[in-house]
């Protein structure tokens, strides 16, 4: 810390004090959520060797120093998914975490490279019976019981908004429509990219307004971690929820099969090189978690910080953080 | 050519677009749950003062736009170009119409101005905050009229017309605000 970044004012909270009294009142409601439905709550490493490989996301990195044999790079996790399925496999049954997640380079009025996520796992329940317990839990965490939920599918809410199909359109189609939006003229984006952009620039502002929109079958090449439902045409069996034309949480049917997921990885890390992006090393002991069984099961991740802000009615998360990372 | 990344990006910041030079009035980092993030900005076209949207790939660079802020003293007018210089190493600049905007109303010889370069080249100038100016014309209003109220439109030396009080009257001098082009009080000669 250089001596000019301290200012009269910068030891002090971004946030209010009943942001954080909001804060700790949401983390209580949420646990004794997860009590009375019988999750149980559990801790995973907040740093490990492998990283994530998931092109559009970049590591912070720690090193262990003094630990003989075990000395070496570790990343911080930017999700505690990999770990909660190697308990799943191990047969914890349902549980959940709250817990720091950490994201390098993604800085914003809905950013913050430290966020705190809720994430849970329910197995044997199906992804569309676990959008119905998110909109449970976030109706107990607001104190909302009469917010209503609606849902509707990737290509439903492209068809309703834009008029055009998500799931079939040329990539010549897709490149008007975002030609078409202001300061968009140049861009060069692949599929992905263009339906990427018409989503946080055409639709999703309009998202939650005044009541849950799940959003749910995103297209295969968006699937992540997400089991593809095969048929005439395949979708990926995830959902997103929006409030207040904010993202809060993205859940998945998730893939069990070990070679499945392998691929994945592979085609994750070949982009990363086509891209310029450091080669991380896959999590092995995940996928011999995978190997070795794991039930099926629905999941979700939801940020917290998100959802204060929307109980906050604050539209920068600064107002919900102690400590933004300029004052950290 | 130096450059920006994205992850540079905040407000104030000039770069190129275009071939134009712009400063960024608004940044905003949109990412959707899962895939490509992008950078949303508002700039400011430093020619034309018009504001457009942008977006960028994040992780994508742009050029950087040679644009700083100087204090230069205004010399004179040749008819078509406006003179400055600079009072530590005597250079003398040139500014066209375009750049000197509606600055040419407030000048006088002699004032320092902030003069904004691209490239070397004055891009815009900004007056004083406060000048100066003796009215050239003005109604001479009701005698012993001293109320303050109302007031009257009075053209300056410099061709500016700006609002006074009844009481002020041609040849005094009065000291004008250019951000907003009101009347702040009488002066006397500096």
């Amino acid at each position: 810390m250089t001596p000019g970044r301290v200012s009269e004012e910068s030891w002090r909270p971004a946030a209010r004090l009943d942001a954080l009294r909001a804060r700790a009142a949401l983390l209580g409601r949420i646990r004794a959520f997860f009590a009375r439905r019988a999750v149980m709550e559990v801790e995973t490493p907040v740093a490990s060797r492998a990283a994530t490989t998931d092109p559009a996301l970049r590591s912070l990195r720690a090193s262990l120093t003094e630990l003989g044999a075990e000395a070496g790079a570790l990343y911080l996790q930017t999700s505690p998914e990999l770990p909660m399925k190697r308990l799943l496999a191990a047969g914890s049954g349902p549980i959940f975490q709250i817990c720091k997640v950490f994201r390098d380079g993604e800085r914003g009025c809905r950013h913050h490279p430290e966020f705190s996520l809720l994430e849970w796992y329910r197995p044997g329940l199906g992804y569309r019976d676990l959008m119905v317990e998110v909109a449970d839990l976030t109706r107990h965490a607001l104190d909302r019981p009469g917010l209503e939920a609606r849902y509707q599918s990737y290509q439903e809410l492209f068809l309703d908004r834009l008029g055009l199909d998500p799931l079939s359109a040329d990539l010549e189609v897709l490149h008007r429509a975002v030609h078409d939006i202001p300061g968009c003229r140049d861009l060069e984006l692949d599929r992905d990219g263009c339906l990427d952009l018409l989503l946080t620039h055409r639709i999703e502002l309009g998202l939650g307004r005044g009541h849950l929109d799940f959003v749910y079958d995103y297209p295969p090449s968006q699937a992540a971690l997400a089991r593809i439902r095969p048929g005439p045409v395949p979708v990926a069996e995830r959902f997103e929820l929006y409030l207040e034309g904010m993202e809060l949480a993205n859940g998945f049917q998730e893939l069990t099969d070990p070679e499945e997921q392998r691929r994945r990885f592979a085609a994750d890390l070949n982009k990363r090189a086509s891209t310029g992006l450091d080669i991380v090393s896959v999590d092995e002991e995940f996928l011999a978690a995978l190997a070795a069984g794991m039930p099926e099961t629905a999941g979700v991740a939801l940020g917290l910080d998100r959802l204060l802000m929307v109980s906050t009615g604050s539209s920068h998360i600064d107002e919900v953080l102690a400590f933004p990372v300029e004052r950290a | 050519m130096a450059s920006y990344s994205t992850n540079e990006f905040r407000g104030g910041l000039k770069i190129m677009l275009d071939g134009d030079p712009y400063v960024i009035v608004e940044n905003e980092f949109v990412k959707p749950g899962k895939g490509q993030a992008f950078n949303r900005v508002r700039v400011r076209n430093l020619k034309t003062g018009r504001v457009v949207e942008k977006t960028f790939k994040s992780g994508d660079s742009v050029e950087a736009a040679d644009v700083h802020d100087t204090q230069m003293q205004y010399l004179y007018n040749d008819g078509e170009l406006w003179y400055f210089m600079d009072t530590d190493s005597f250079e003398q600049l040139s500014a066209d119409a375009a750049a000197m905007g509606d600055s040419v109303k407030w000048i006088k010889e002699e004032d320092m101005c902030g003069v904004t370069l691209w490239n070397g080249s004055p891009l815009s100038i900004e007056p004083p905050n406060f000048v100066v100016l003796a009215i050239t014309e003005t109604d001479p209003g009701l005698k012993g009229d001293t109320s303050g109220g109302g007031g009257k439109p009075a053209t300056l030396e410099t061709g500016a017309v700006v609002r006074v009080p009844l009481f002020v009257q041609t040849g005094e001098l009065i000291k004008v605000d250019t951000r907003s082009g009101e009347y702040v009080s009488r002066a006397k000669e500096e």
